[in-house]
């Protein structure tokens, strides 16, 4: 028993040293992009008519003028601190800013999970209970082409579709502009501050701008889950239990939903984790064409603008928030099944 | 090739992915326009006689720039698979072989790269190189390999302790003739269908590109440029954004299907 718990600490405290590796490489990689961009990042900040005296000033302040290991030595102490340096465009601390934008992609991504499962795991029972017949081709077709359509066009098609014409939902932002500032801020989560300030026009509002987004995100995940969901259960659906179940009489409803399925619900977490983690990936270009002011928004507009401490802090945040998650997935899977040790 | 037809799923992927090379192939001869030939009285015309797909906002003709727009698209598609592919086959395949300390720094160096979600990697790289084609198609293959080492090497791992391996290795074949000659060639199936199916997301991500303004130049015709170039008179002209998408959609469905179908054809346990 003793034995037992030490083997599960030790295989634990590998999983963590493994992330902390990754997290140091991380670091590394973004450091290095950093170094190839062509743009002077001294110029960027003096400007091209400086005298040579402010540019070397400018440029000791930066510490460019010391050796490649000392500046990723400052950068890694930097970052280690929370200092992810000045955005040229916001003008504000890149840090600051990432605070900032973060929790609308939060809250963006978390209701697209959520009609992620709420669709695609139906979906994916359905299709693994009808193997070969049509509900199963009709949900392999449906996430292929889900596969297959770029976010960012599938966005203006719904802005089209459902707000230009059909007027359903509202466009592009967060809320519309009469209600800007009107919630106090407390969690930065729009939907649940407006709830606690009891702003219920405003929650509808902020719930129809919210809707067309979440739903061209949460399509892409329902793709990737209704088709892991098929497969697991197809698993299971193999095993002997599900044969003693059905020679015992029981209902096959209750085969599929009630014995397969809470037998594929541990996989299917660390699958839901994952495309979390996917989402914030699709986030990028979706918050683009909806111009939601998330940190996908944030990170486009600093691209364009060459803003290079804006684009790696936040390539690095959503590299360590993509981190976690998988963690999180692999804890999870190792905490929920009792045979994993 | 046989087995290719028997199965639905792959000859429908074959004939999309088919029609895009023929269309990049003979793009000169099938456009009915010049790509880059503008008309401002004409600008923005719908789908009619003369144009059958109508016209962008500086009157060039829809149909020959989504026609042209395949070459790209192809280009940077075979272009990032022969950056990456060899290179994560080679090393998937040498590092599973070799095994020990090889194998530990090729699985510690594509977990780094495996953190970060690929578009934004592959953003972030883009933007530090600077525009160009070769930018791009740099910027996705760096986010490519590591996906294909894995899956060489998982692929190797399952066969290096066969028997035929040892008879190999027993007849004293060196370990670089045995990587080449009996675990490397039993790997290309797996790898085949994983770079198909990847090869959907190399549209996209190319697409994405475009539609940021990052990689080819402005007035190159291109799918993602042009979406962009028509978001502006989404809601009264539609089709200048809508057909580049569709365009995009079933070339990326024409990868995706053909992959899933090769899985069937080679790799029947999954």
């Amino acid at each position: 028993m003793a034995s037992a718990s030490r083997r599960r600490l030790t295989a634990a405290a590998r999983q963590v040293a493994g992330v902390a590796f990754t997290l140091f490489g991380l670091l590394v990689v973004t450091f290095i992009i950093g170094r190839v961009i062509p743009i002077d990042p001294v110029l960027a900040v003096v400007g091209d008519r400086a005298s040579p005296e402010t540019y070397a000033a400018a440029k000791a302040a930066m510490g460019l003028d010391r050796s490649l290991a000392v500046q990723f030595g400052l950068y890694f102490q930097g970052i280690l601190g929370g200092d992810f340096g000045t955005s040229v465009v916001t003008t504000r601390p890149v840090a600051d800013d990432i605070a900032r934008y973060f929790p609308a992609t939060m809250e963006l991504a978390t209701v697209a999970i959520l009609i992620g499962i709420a669709l695609g795991v139906p979906a994916g029972v359905l299709a693994a209970s009808r193997r070969g017949r049509w509900p199963d081709h009709l949900v392999r077709v449906v996430s292929l082409l889900g596969y297959s359509t770029p976010a960012f066009w599938l966005g203006m098609i719904v802005l089209l579709v459902f707000y230009a014409t059909l007027g359903w939902a509202a466009g592009p932002g967060r809320i519309d502009v009469y209600y800007v500032d009107i919630v106090t801020p407390v969690t930065g989560l729009l939907l649940l501050d407006a709830a606690l300030d009891g702003e219920w026009e405003i929650l509808r509002n902020a719930l129809s701008h919210l809707a067309l987004p979440a739903l061209v995100l949460g399509g892409f995940s329902v793709a990737y889950i209704a088709r892991m969901t098929r497969s697991l259960m197809v698993e299971q659906l193999g095993q002997e239990y599900v044969l003693a179940a059905r020679a015992k009489g029981m209902s096959e409803a209750r085969v599929v939903w009630r014995h397969a399925l809470a037998n594929a619900a541990v996989p299917l977490v660390t699958v839901v984790a994952l495309s979390y983690g996917a989402l914030l990936e699709g986030s990028v270009l979706t918050e683009t064409v909806f111009a939601w002011p998330g940190l996908g928004s944030y990170l486009t507009n600093s691209l364009l603008n060459a803003d290079m401490n804006a684009v790696l802090g936040s390539t690095l945040v959503i590299g360590v928030v993509f981190l976690s998650l998988n963690l999180v997935a692999d804890l999870l899977y190792t905490l929920l099944d009792p045979r994993v040790s | 090739m046989r087995a290719l037809f028997a199965n639905p799923v792959a000859a429908a992927g074959m004939v999309i992915v088919s029609a895009l090379v023929l269309a990049a192939l003979f793009a000169p001869w099938l456009a009915p326009y010049d790509p880059l030939t503008q008309n401002l009285d004409g600008r923005l015309a719908p789908a009619g006689d003369r144009h059958l797909l109508g016209t962008d906002a500086l009157g060039r003709d829809i149909l020959s720039r989504l026609l042209w727009g395949a070459r790209t698209t192809l280009l940077i598609v075979v272009l990032v698979t022969v950056a990456s592919a060899p290179l994560g086959l080679v090393l998937g395949c040498v590092a599973g072989t070799l095994g020990g300390w090889a194998d530990i720094a090729l699985m510690r160096l594509t977990d780094i790269f495996l953190a970060f979600p690929r578009l934004i990697l592959a953003l972030a790289l883009a933007a530090a190189l600077g525009a160009g084609l070769e930018n791009a198609v740099l910027a996705i293959a760096v986010t490519a390999w590591p996906v294909y080492a894995r899956v060489a090497r998982a692929e190797t791992l399952a066969i290096r302790d066969s028997d035929f391996v040892a008879a190999a290795r027993l007849q004293g074949a060196s370990t670089w003739r045995i990587v080449r000659k009996q675990i490397m060639p039993l790997c290309v199936n797996s790898l085949v269908v994983r770079v198909t199916l990847d090869m959907a997301g190399i549209v996209l991500t190319a697409a994405g590109f475009g539609f940021l303004g990052i990689g080819v130049p402005p007035s190159t015709p291109e799918w993602g440029a042009m979406i962009a170039a028509g978001r502006e008179y989404l809601f009264d002209q539609w089709w200048v954004a809508t057909v580049p998408g569709l365009a995009i959609v079933f070339v990326s469905l024409g990868f995706n299907l053909l992959g899933d179908g090769l899985r069937d054809i080679l790799d029947p346990q999954t």
